[in-house]
């Protein structure tokens, strides 16, 4: 019986899996599969996988984890953008019984995979890394709360991300927009592995984003250095708390939710069926009791990221700190109720849907606060117009624009108008790209030359900024006049030819935006190459407010050689005024988390049962699941997890930045 | 929030000479009791969808039918003799005294497995008499809620034979001593979840 | 800060969170022992006729009960870890009902308004 045997070993993963017939994938595949062996023998060339490995994938420094999550960021903000061109050339070419150039089979999967790949795979590890990065350096602190659990949290995350790249080439995504709902995901109308995909990728993610987020809360209740009481922590650190605590507190609900969905397509039960009592509409509730708190869990870092920038490059206090605090706590609250604003259209009625408009309208309120803030910070200020300050400008005309249309469709008869049209995709991506990207490359730019001690290429920057800002603004106000025509989304061909003007408009946007990734690359390439020339041995480049900017650049393992005491919200700033002196002397071992391998250990292992789910492999699903329990277990039997940098070692650091300050002058 | 003035008799002192005792694991009880907060919330959301779909029996059985109240008060028995059971080998754990605690916690787990029994049996009597977790909305919920409740305390079990041996194995040293605590965090909250399912889908079933 | 200061101090036997006493257990294991009888009683025996009233009556027995575990078994209380546990458990507990409540409501409605005449599902195939 060798096809038992094959059914077996394989389950339904057979050689028709493989996307042969679809020859853009296979074109990405050769690509990719170039590129990979290149950067794969590059690595083996110059003998890098022991460094790799020793000082990167075991690592448990919140510092390289936080870039590691960046690196992950950036290359699937590639694949995602890839995906964004494609459809953008797909709309701008099919019209007048043209077909385009994707079949549905493939557009439906890409548009699907566009969403899924930007927000859980860019956004999330990009705010995560972030996080990472700065936090600990925020609050006076050596690492994080747990260092093992960091590190597992980041490699469950590149799992989840390799789960979904490899849908690409091994069988296909699915099919079904970003949320997936019931029943078209449902195993009747979806009986493929891409919505296995879909779940197994976001579960096997959604574990390490929720560890880290308490990780992260535990961090910054536990760890604040000595002085920095709540209402003296860094807008950063609030924002960061309270984006974790909703990341603990809604990520719980995504991982029910899509396992009551898989209960449905692997058991049989009958949560959102069409039959047997199940109701799809329960999946559209819940899943958004998860989805609207998660926008907030992308944008709150960022809020805290401009309330940096502004008040560093105004060279002013940041106005209305408490107020600040108290927006994030409201919005944090408020997130939580908000969620039926998503399916007005339901049918839940006038009652149901007018108490959810109003909180919707009532939220905004606090984030209007917030800019008016930032307003307020510039106001008379000092404003030095560097790469993050543009960033920052850029994203308060462009986000205000975004919350006015978001309050628009937050009126429920208004929103039975745009629902589900081009209008709510453009509204997403004004507060999407105009706020969390437009954040995250103000934040990178501005944290950049902590983590590598060199700024970026001013430059380059620049060329990027205006290529994405322009880029934007093209490539989503056709589609605000579009939606407003009653153009729906996700759809892939066309028979108004009126309507291609603009969808051409949209796809010349989104060539600029290309042009804007592209100089982001060149411009990390370029300030690579000059890093001599923009060196920054100081560790405090933009004349800086908080203690992150009181180490060197990049810090050294153990971040603060003594532990910082604090008296004032702009902690470093404070210091500066009065007139601190950098310790030379005195230096003490210092105790820290050593590194373990076992974070990527368990990842693998989850990768492959997850793998062996897909495709219904199970022996492959029981192997892995044993392994994974073993080995977790395994290493609670490890119970010497840290050591002592001896205090020669700390005191050679140090010594060699007080020659390069001392070079300063 | 304005600084403490700083005048030019008292120096300022910018970072601690001695090395700040962040203890080690002083963040364990707090992590994991966040974890159990969003434990709660996955449950929340099983009870959200019990307490929708529960009443949709598709013309199929109804709780009146499937629950056997005798046996589920039993089992809740079970739960509360292994809570004060578990309460006991903490208070020797603080006494310092190994076999003791090892003996209550073994105690322990035979309550935990006679409730893992006797809700298997349970449940291998209702799909034996057709009301699978397919049947119908309502058993899909209850299979759902109850099952994860009952794959909770399995992990529990493992857990608790795993600490088991690294008691025997190492004593009761501060880790083991701050893993036990954490067991019996995780053990009472299974408890607390036991209150809402037995209320929830047992007794208000048989209302229904 | 001195519970702050407390949870981080190292080495001492007690650990961080607050430990029960001998007393505390029995205490709570002989109220929870009651407070499951009564609502099984209830229930079984049926001595409230208004099925409604006996409901609310088992959910309140199950809110106390719930209480009595996070005291005497969970040592909930508002010192432990410098009051960050309570505050936790207060906003989950917030979560929880917003979650429960609004999806009833809001299913409720979607049932009533988009099946008319179906309210009840308990019968449809």
């Amino acid at each position: 019986m060798p096809d038992t045997l094959t059914k077996f070993i394989f389950g339904r993963l057979t050689l028709e899996s493989l996307p042969l017939h679809e020859p853009i994938v296979v074109a990405t595949f050769v690509a990719v599969a170039l590129g990979g062996i290149a950067l794969l023998g590059a690595i083996t060339y110059f003998k890098l996988w022991t460094y790799l490995w020793r000082e990167w994938f075991t690592s448990v420094d919140h510092k390289k984890i936080g870039i590691m999550y960046m690196v992950l960021g950036l290359v699937m903000l590639l694949r995602g953008f890839s995906d964004a061109i494609m459809m953008r050339l797909q709309q701008a070419i099919a019209f007048n019984g043209s077909e385009g150039y994707l079949n549905s089979h493939h557009y439906d999967q890409i548009f699907t995979a566009h969403g899924v790949i930007m927000i859980f795979f860019v956004a999330m590890p990009f705010v995560t890394g972030l996080m990472n990065f700065v936090v600990p350096l925020q609050i006076g602190a050596r690492d994080v709360s747990f260092p093992f659990l960091n590190s597992f949290s980041f490699w469950m995350t590149v799992g989840g991300a390799i789960l979904v790249m490899a849908s690409l080439f091994v069988g296909e995504f699915a099919r079904t927009g970003w949320l997936a709902y019931p029943p078209l995901s449902g195993i009747g109308y979806s009986p493929d592995v891409g919505v296995d995909y879909y779940i197994w990728a976001l579960q096997v993610a959604g574990v390490g984003t929720t560890l880290s987020g308490i990780n992260l809360i535990c961090t910054i209740i536990k760890m604040r250095a000595p002085g920095m009481t709540m209402m003296r922590m860094p807008v950063f650190t609030w924002t960061s708390l309270c984006t974790n605590v909703l990341i603990v507190a809604s990520f719980p609900v995504l991982t029910a939710v899509l396992s009551l969905l898989a209960l449905d397509r692997y058991v049989g039960t009958n949560f959102f069926t069409n039959d047997f009592g199940g109701n799809p509409m329960m999946y559209v509730n819940l899943i958004w009791i998860w989805g609207h708190p998660e926008v907030y869990i992308l944008i709150l870092p960022l809020f805290g990221v401009f309330s940096e920038v502004t008040s560093t490059f105004s060279g002013k206090r940041l106005f209305g700190y408490t107020s600040m605090v108290y927006a994030t706590v409201v919005i944090t609250i408020l997130s939580y109720l908000v969620w039926l604003h998503h399916f007005f259209t339901m049918g839940s009625g006038a009652s149901v849907n007018s108490f959810f408009g109003i909180t919707t309208m009532i939220i905004s309120i606090p984030t209007g606060a917030k800019i008016f803030n930032w307003l307020f910070t510039m106001y008379r200020g000092r404003i030095r117009f560097e790469l993050p300050m543009m960033w920052t400008l850029a994203f308060m005309l462009t986000f205000v624009v975004g919350g006015m249309t978001g309050v628009l469709l937050a009126v429920p008869p208004a929103d039975f108008v745009l629902h589900n049209s081009l209008f709510l995709i453009a509204h997403f991506h004004n507060v999407i790209i105009g706020g969390v990207l437009f954040g995250l490359f103000a934040g990178i730019a501005y944290w950049w030359p902590k983590a590598f001690g060199f700024k970026l290429d001013p430059f380059w920057g620049k060329v990027s900024f205006w290529c994405w800002v322009v880029g934007f603004w093209f490539a989503f106000m056709p589609l605000y006049i579009l939606g407003l025509m009653g153009v729906t989304r996700r759809m892939r061909v066309f028979d108004d030819p009126s309507l291609q003007i603009w969808f051409v408009i949209a796809a010349f946007g989104a060539v600029l935006i290309a042009c804007g990734i592209a100089a982001f690359l060149i411009q990390i390439f370029v300030s690579i190459r000059r890093r001599e020339a923009l060196a920054d041995p100081t560790g405090d480049p933009w004349d800086g407010r908080t203690l992150e900017w009181s180490t060197s650049s990049p810090p050294p393992a153990y971040n603060f050689a003594f532990t910082p005491v604090i008296r004032d919200n702009d902690a470093w700033w404070e210091m500066k005024q009065a007139s601190y002196i950098r310790p030379l002397a005195g230096f003490k071992p210092i105790h820290m988390p050593s590194n373990t391998g076992t974070g990527i250990i368990l990842a693998a292992f989850s990768v492959a049962l997850g793998f062996g789910l897909i495709w219904y492999i199970w022996w492959l699903a029981a192997l892995s699941f044993v392994c994974l329990i073993a080995t977790a277990i395994g290493h609670t039997f490890n119970y010497h997890r840290d050591f002592h940098i001896p205090a020669a070692e700390v005191s050679q650091t140090e010594k060699t930045r007080t020659t390069l300050l001392a070079a300063q002058g | 929030m304005t600084s403490t003035a700083i005048t030019a008799d008292t120096e300022p002192v910018f970072h601690l000479e001695e090395e700040h005792a962040h203890a080690e694991g002083g963040s364990t009880m707090l992590g994991f009791w966040l974890y159990l907060m969003s434990d709660c919330l996955i449950f929340a959301m099983l009870f959200a969808a019990y307490g929708v779909l529960g009443g949709n029996y598709a013309a199929g059985p109804a709780p009146k039918d499937l629950f056997d109240l005798d046996l589920v008060a039993v089992n809740t028995a079970m739960l509360l003799f292994s809570s004060i059971t578990y309460g006991f080998a903490m208070l020797t754990m603080d006494k310092g005294r190994v076999a003791a605690t090892q003996a209550w916690l073994a105690v322990t787990m035979l309550f935990g497995l006679a409730f893992l029994s006797i809700e298997l049996y349970e449940f291998a009597h209702m799909i034996h008499e057709g009301a699978t977790p397919q049947r119908s909305a309502f058993l899909s919920s209850f299979f759902t809620l109850v099952g994860t409740h009952g794959l909770h305390v399995t992990f529990g079990i493992v857990w608790m034979v795993t600490l088991m041996i690294q008691v025997a194995r190492y004593g009761l040293i501060e880790a083991n001593r701050r893993r036990l605590m954490c067991l019996s965090m995780f053990w009472h909250f299974l408890d607390v979840v036991w209150i809402g399912v037995f209320t929830f889908v047992y007794l208000m079933g048989m209302l229904r | 800060m001195s519970a702050h200061d407390h949870a981080e101090g190292h080495g001492h036997a007690h650990g961080g969170a607050a430990h029960g006493s001998l007393r505390g257990y029995l205490i709570g294991f002989i109220l929870s022992v009651i407070l499951t009888a009564i609502p099984f009683w209830l229930v079984m025996s049926g001595v409230i006729d208004d099925k409604q009233a006996t409901a609310i009556v088992i959910m309140a027995f199950a809110v106390v009960q719930i209480v009595v575990h996070m005291v005497f078994f969970l040592h909930m209380n508002t010192a432990s870890e410098g009051g960050w546990s309570m505050l936790a458990l207060i906003f989950t507990l917030i979560l929880v009902v917003i979650v429960l409540t609004g999806s009833l409501w809001v299913m409720y409605h979607l049932n009533a308004n988009m099946m008319p005449g179906l309210h009840d599902m308990r019968e449809m195939p």
